[in-house]
Order: structure tokens, then sequence, then C-alpha cells
């Protein structure tokens, strides 16, 4: 009954699992969503600077945003019809009046985390720091604002901040950057934290003499 | 009528045309005054060639008669004599008649009536597209701005609609089409004195938006539906230039904005007192200058309908209603306190502003809604007709209280939370209700459901004079669905999403074909959106009885292709077929060959189509134009077909379509 449907979610499998395949990623295997990934990029632009390439972001949010378990059954793009706008307005009035997350806003039909009202989908960006042997994944939703969010990252990466001998960590020595959707690296602090979270793409800790200069950690 | 033989001598060449006479009455462009009669035979021939294989002209409206072109037996010979002067077009042999005639004319505002004016003759036919005020056009890309811009010489008001409706469910790719950049370049040469323009499903720049500030002095109204492409920026232009605005209507379209980009444009509006009548704006979601509003509000004494977004609290709404205690409409942004708890507007505070908005019949909005407020709409609802909490979260405890003053309701929208019990909630109270649309709070097919059956029959025995429903949920029967047929007679869109896939009937297991067949049966139903476990004989009733039915919606439907050879055989008055996963092949599509011309357009995804026979269909019907749309470009060649549209167009294939789209 639906074989074209089955064959077009296979080949958008296909070219998400190549994607899959070439990436690093911290998790045991298996642990990752293999619902069948929407294979339509969203019909409505989600920013004139970014229309070239939306199918490929659309599906490296997906990975980047849900940490949900396999779905039981794969999910069927535009099923049920809600339009996309009533949808992300359920995401949107979770945040109060901040500006939501973009990602979300335009994204097609969520494969697993249903868009409840009051929880709203997480926002799971990956965390690097110059030198660590690996990657962190932490939900910005999580935090309610910038202090919250340095603590819990300080509180993460201490074990790497120079060897069992150092003493605590020198904040002046770090600074926090991260990609924003224009792939831009930005000093987090300086917009309002609900701007911040909604254009994060994921955290990178600079350290040592690229960080100097940047301003410290704690800094705003 | 005969003419007296014209001039020149090349009215020759126009004979040879076959005798459809409406197609070869794009002689000459009204616009132009002084063209000498050979030069305007020669346009005349080119689109007299042009127009030889052309369907009637009355395709650009909503209504197709779905007749031939051909009026009476005279034999027509076209009136080359040149225009007189100032008047701008042929003048007819009998000078009063035609000026009687569009006098009259002018009071036929119908679009089915001036189509079928249209078609009496040639001097109605030219008199008619003089005095049309307002254009509809159902699928931009049926017809060439061009040709539309020649026929009518006097358009105020544009109508246009663009992509196919399941492009609102992520089902049509990004880039598809449906620009209105080329009918803002035609319209606005043409037109000069256009006042309306309205929108829906298309792609509209801020560049868009600045030509038509632009070109239109006197604009009046502007209504986007459904619409992306646009920023601040183009809300801006609009703004600041069109000094005559008096409607700005954004309704769930897609405003792109870079925070850090968007523009104030409230602050654009005239300083000096506006004609504003309606601002509605709840889906740009960005943050915007409320003083600007405030004090645009205070000084627009006709502004009747305000919409604002989510950014407003209610301290705030009380500063805005009362600058604008006459507004009718109202859309309440997020319904709730930026205040700390225990210190913001109290609840009675605000019930005073609202018992000041004495003419409040429709409210909309709530979307953020501390229930603890509602209250304060109490002074209101006995006087709403109209009521939109689909936005709002509310159990049937919380709406209960609201719902039992809202006696004179008519339209109400609003999310299952508030279960069957809200359901029979306002089946008690508003037996005079025309529209319900219940929404999934959780719009997945996994859904817990909170409605099903049981709150479709208490509105089925408490709103007898139901005209319309949309109705989401997990579990029906066809016993409600039947019910519901009986006891709302009125019945003229019925629209019910089972949204689990292939639901049968909760208590009997049966399929749903008996409801669906019932309420064909026994409602005059234009509008029908199946759903549920559905074999080829819910399609067989609904060809049968769905005799007036214009708009259909197949999903995850039917068993074979008799189902959609009953549709095309059964529903003579189709113009809209969407159909999506259902087992439906090449076999089918080919039954509706003899049909496609009466329709507006087909859409069909993942149903069972290969190319062989999308190009069939392509080849034998030279008038409709045949997309086959795939998800990525770089998809290899298939012979399997996911996407269809196809629509009959007078335009030809189009010149914009991108590369995963083939037209065949």
């Amino acid at each position: 009954m639906e074989v074209a449907a089955a064959a077009a979610n296979y080949v958008a499998d296909v070219d998400n699992n190549c994607l899959k395949a070439t990436e690093l990623r911290l998790g045991l295997p298996g642990t990752e969503e293999t619902t069948a990934v929407l294979p339509t990029p969203p019909s409505t632009p989600r920013g004139k600077k970014r229309e070239g390439n939306s199918g490929a972001e659309e599906a490296a949010k997906k990975r980047d945003g849900e940490t949900a378990p396999p779905a039981a059954k794969a999910q069927v793009v535009g099923w049920p019809p809600v339009r996309s706008y009533r949808k992300s307005c359920f995401q949107q009035s979770s945040g109060a009046k901040s500006k939501p997350a973009p990602a979300e806003e335009k994204a097609p039909a969520p494969a697993a985390p249903s868009a409840a009202a009051a929880g709203g989908n997480a926002l799971f960006v990956k965390v690097s720091m110059d030198g660590a042997p690996y990657l962190r994944k932490i939900d910005l939703k999580m935090y309610k604002g910038y202090r919250e969010l340095r603590e819990a990252l300080e509180a993460m990466f201490l074990c790497f901040s120079g060897g069992a001998d150092a003493p605590a960590v020198n904040p002046s020595d770090f600074a926090v950057t991260y990609e924003d959707k224009d792939g831009d690296l930005m000093l987090v602090g300086d917009v309002p934290f609900d701007m911040f979270i909604s254009t994060c793409k994921r955290l990178r800790i600079m350290k040592g003499s690229e960080a100097r200069g940047l301003g410290s950690v704690k800094n705003n | 009528m005969s003419t007296p033989h014209s001039s020149s001598t090349s009215s020759a060449p126009h004979r040879a045309s076959p005798p459809q006479i409406p197609q070869s009455l794009t002689l000459a462009p009204t616009a132009s005054s002084s063209a000498s009669p050979s030069s305007s035979s020669a346009s005349g021939m080119r689109d007299a060639a042009e127009d030889d294989s052309d369907s009637p002209p009355s395709q650009m409206s909503e209504d197709d008669p779905g007749g031939g072109g051909g009026g009476g037996g005279d034999r027509w010979e076209p009136d080359l004599r040149g225009g007189n002067g100032g008047a701008g077009r042929w003048a007819p042999p009998d000078q009063v008649l035609e000026n009687v005639l569009e006098s009259v004319l002018e009071f036929l505002t119908a679009a089915r009536d001036r189509n079928a004016a249209s078609l009496v003759c040639r001097s109605w036919y030219r008199a008619e597209a003089q005095t049309r005020r307002e254009l509809f056009i159902g699928n931009c890309y049926a017809v060439a701005p061009r040709r539309a811009v020649e026929r009518f010489g006097g358009l105020r008001s544009v109508v246009l609609k663009g992509k196919p409706r399941f492009a609102d469910f992520n089902l049509v790719p990004n880039g598809w089409g449906a620009y209105v950049s080329p009918w803002v370049a035609a319209l606005g040469p043409a037109y000069p004195r256009l006042e309306r323009i309205c929108l829906k499903r298309m792609t509209v720049s801020d560049d868009d938006l600045a030509l038509v500030a632009n070109s239109f002095p006197l604009f009046k109204e502007l209504s986007l539906v459904c619409c992306d492409g646009f920023s601040t920026l183009g809300l801006a232009v609009i703004a600041e230039r069109c000094r005559h605005l008096r409607v700005l209507d954004l309704i769930e379209d897609y405003v792109e904005d870079e925070d850090d980009e968007m523009v104030d444009w409230i602050s654009k509006f005239p300083e000096s007192n506006t004609s504003l009548e309606s601002l509605v704006f709840d889906c740009v979601s960005v943050p915007f200058n409320f003083e600007a509003l405030e004090a645009l509000v205070a000084r627009s004494p006709a502004l009747r309908r305000l919409r604002v977004n989510h950014h407003v609290s209610v301290e705030q709404l009380r500063r805005l209603m009362a600058r604008a205690p006459q507004l009718t409409h109202f859309g309440t942004g997020a319904f709730r306190s930026e205040a700390a708890p225990g210190g913001g507007l109290s609840v009675t505070e605000l019930a005073t502003s609202f018992a000041a908005s004495r003419s409040l019949i429709c409210l909309s909005g709530f979307r953020d809604v501390n229930p603890e407020y509602l209250p304060a709409i109490f002074p209101v609802c006995a006087k709403l007709t109209s009521l939109n909490f689909s936005f709002a979260s509310l159990t049937a405890e919380e709406l209960k209280p609201v719902i039992c003053n809202c006696i004179n309701l008519r339209t109400f929208w609003v999310l299952d939370t508030v279960g069957d019990e809200g359901l029979r909630a306002v089946a008690d109270t508003c037996s005079d209700l025309r529209e319900l649309r219940v929404f999934p709070l959780d719009a997945s097919e996994d859904s817990e459901g909170s409605v099903s059956d049981v709150g479709l029959q208490a509105i089925s025995e408490g709103c007898r004079k139901l005209e319309s429903i949309l109705y989401f949920c997990q579990r029906m029967t066809n016993a409600a669905v039947i019910a519901m047929s009986k006891n709302c007679p009125d019945l003229v869109v019925f629209r019910l999403c089972i949204m689990g896939r292939h639901r049968p009937d909760r208590i009997t297991g049966e399929p749903m074909d008996d409801g669906f067949g019932a309420i064909v049966k026994n409602c005059k139903l234009t509008r029908l959106s199946v759903s549920g476990l559905l074999t080829d004989k819910a399609f067989a009733y609904i060809g049968k009885y769905g005799k007036l039915i214009k708009t259909l919606s197949v999903a995850f439907a039917g068993n074979s292709d008799m189902s959609l050879q009953y549709i095309f055989e059964g529903c003579t008055k189709l113009q809209k077929l969407e159909v999506r996963d259902s087992p439906f092949s090449d076999k089918g599509l080919l039954s509706g060959l003899n049909y496609f011309y009466n329709m507006r357009f087909l859409w069909m995804n993942s149903c069972r189509l290969t190319m062989r026979g999308c190009k069939d269909v392509a080849h034998q019907m030279q008038n409709l134009v045949v997309e086959v749309i795939k998800d990525h470009t770089d998809e290899g060649e298939s012979e399997i077909v996911d996407k269809l549209y196809l629509y009959r167009s007078l335009a030809g294939p189009r010149k914009d379509a991108p590369t995963f789209v083939t037209l065949l």
C-alpha cells in the first residue's frame, strides 16, 4: 500500500545514513533514533540565507535536537494534517515570550517527541572543548540563563582543564563560543539568552592563546 | 447582430480561426487608445492563433461552468474599427446598448454570474471585462498574468492562490513555486487604481511588497494567508507607503526574521490618523514596539479588528482596549501577565476593560493563557459569535464556566484538551453553532486522543444548525457519524480526521464506510475529508451521493482503483481532489481523463503511480499541466511517481519550475 512512500523513505534513509556514518559521535551504538528520517525538507523556507541547504540542515538539526529512542513505527510526513504553523505555536508558547528555536518552528511533523505545550522539545547541542578527547551534549532548554549554563559547562569540563595537578579552572583562560545558524563563531553572552538559545547550533570552549583577550567565561 | 464591414482588410486572417467566440477576443489590449487597426490586428492575430486550442476564458475564475465556449450559432466578425480616441477600446456599433450593459453588469458581483454573462456574446464579454472589479484566480499557474491584464480593464481587487493545500503539511518541497512577483509586475502598470490584493499560499518577497506599495497609490487592503518569503522589512514598506491602508491581515504566514534584522514596522504607519480598519499580525512572531502599537491604535478611529501576537501581556491588552473600545474582533495575544505571581493585573480590572468593549463579537489569541484570567471575558461572552481557543490548552473544567455564557456562539475553535466533556458543555449551550473545529494538542498518530465519537455525538445533538466541522480524534464510530448526518442537515463541510491510520469503528471493528456514506447521503456536502479504515464501498457511496462535493481529501483509504473511478464518475461538481497514501495506480488515474478539465487540480502523493501513467495523461490532455515532483533534485530517474500535481491551465507548462519538478 505504501510502496512509493516506503521507497521515498528508503532513499532518504540512505542519504542520512551516509551522513551519519561520517559523523563522529559520542554514545553507544543503537542509542540514536532510527525512525525514518523525514525525506522532505519543509515546504516553508526557514530563512533567506539558508534556502539552499535546508534539507541537509533539517536532517542535521533533527539529529542534534532529539534523543528519543527509536519510535515504534515510522512516522509519516504531514500526518496528521495539522499545519506546521499550528504545531510550532505550541512549541512557542512553552518559551513564554521568547522567540522559539527556528529548527522546531519550521520543522516537519515531529518524529518522536510530541509537541506538548508544557514541556517543549529538548534542544541538545554538542559542546566541544579544545584539547578534550571527546565532546558532550547539553540541553540548552535546561538552563534559565547564562550563569547556569556556564556553571554547568564548568562542571562538565573541569576534568579537562589542565591535568591532575592543576588548581581550579582559571576563568580568563577560557572563552565559551558558539556556532550560530549562519555558521559563524560567536562569543557567548552578547545577546539575550532566549535569542542565544534559538540561534546556537553548537558550543565550543576555547582555551589557551586563542581565548585570551576574548573575555573571560564569567564575563557579563 | 451584424457588424458593418470593417475598413481594414486584415479581417480575413481572423475568419480563418475557428469560431470559438470568447477566445479570440483578446484582440487588442484595452489600454491602447490610438492603436491603428493594422497593428492591433497583428497582435490580434497572434492572440487568435494562440487561443485556438485554449479552453474557455471563464476558467480564470473559480466557478467554471464547465461548458464550452461556443455561443449561439451566429457567425461573428471581428469589430476592427479604430478606437474613437479617449475611450481606449473598440467602439461597438451600439454605444448606448454597451453603456447600459456596463451599468447593469456593475451590479453583478459573483464570479459565477460574471462568467456566465461573459459567455453570452462578444458585446457582453467586453462589457463584463470592463466592469469586473474583482478577479479571482484559484490557481496562479492556470493563467498567465499578461492574459488577465489584457482581458480585464478595470480591476480593483485581485485574489490569487498558489501552492496546493498539501503544502501546508510539508508535502511540497521548498522552492516549488507560486511566486507572486510576475503578478505584481503585471498588475502594477495595468491597474493603477488597484485597491486590494489577497494571496493564499504564495511566496511573497519583501521586494514584492515594496513593488505593491509603490505601484498602487490608492491601495487599501492587503491580505496574506499561509504565505511565506517576506519579513518585517516588507511590512515596514507597506505601512509607510500605503497611506490609505485599511486592512493589513497576516494570517498564518511564515514571516522570516532574523532576530537581529527585524524592523520596527509598527512605527512606520503614518503619523496622522490612519484609515486602518483591520490589523492582524498574530503570526508575526517577533517582538514588536508596543508603544508604537498603542499610539497607532489611538490614532486609528476606524479600527475594528486587531489581532496581536503572543508578545502581549494582559496589562498591555488593557491599554489597547482602552484606546480602542470600538473593536469588534480582538486577538488577545498571550493572555497572561508578565509580572511575578501575585503582582500583575487583577482579573477584575481586566474584566472591566472587557466590559467596556461593547462591540466585541470575536475573540481569539489566548496563546499562552493563564486560565485564571479567563473569567475576565465573561462580560462579553453573551455577545460573542466567534471564539477561538485553539491555541489554549484548556481542560473541560476551565472551559465550562466560559462556554456556558456563550449562547450566541456561531464559530468555535478549540483544542481537544477539553475532551468529550468539554464538547458536551458546548453542545449544551451553543445551540446556534455553525462552525466547530477541534484541533489536537498532540498531533501524532499514537497520541492518546482526548475526544472521540462521544463528543461528536453530543455536538450533533446540541448543535443542530451545524454547517461546518473539522474534528481530529483517535476513536470514532459509524454510529456517531450517522447520528451527525441525521441531526445536522445543514452540514456542508465535513472533515473528520481519525489520526491513527486505517482505524476502524472503535466499537464494531468495521470500516468507517457506512458513516461516511450516511454523511454524503443525508447532507449536501460541498467539502469532505475522509479518514479511518475505508474500503471502496465508501467511495461508491461518495460517488453516488456526493453530487455537490467540490473538494475531497483522501488519505490512507480505499482498496483499489475502483475508488478513484467512483469519485470521478460520480462527483460531477468535483473541483479539487487531494489524495495521499492510497492504493491507486495508473488505471485509477486514467479513469479521470474525461473529468480533469472540469477540475481545478488533482494532487496525489505516495500512491502507486508511475511515469508511464502520468505521461499518458499528459499526452492525451493538452491543456493540463502535469507535474511530477521529487523530494530532492539529485534523486535518480525513477519510474515510480511519488507526487503528482496536475491542473488545467491556459498558460501551458510554467517556466519557473525548479529542477525537482518534471513537467510532462
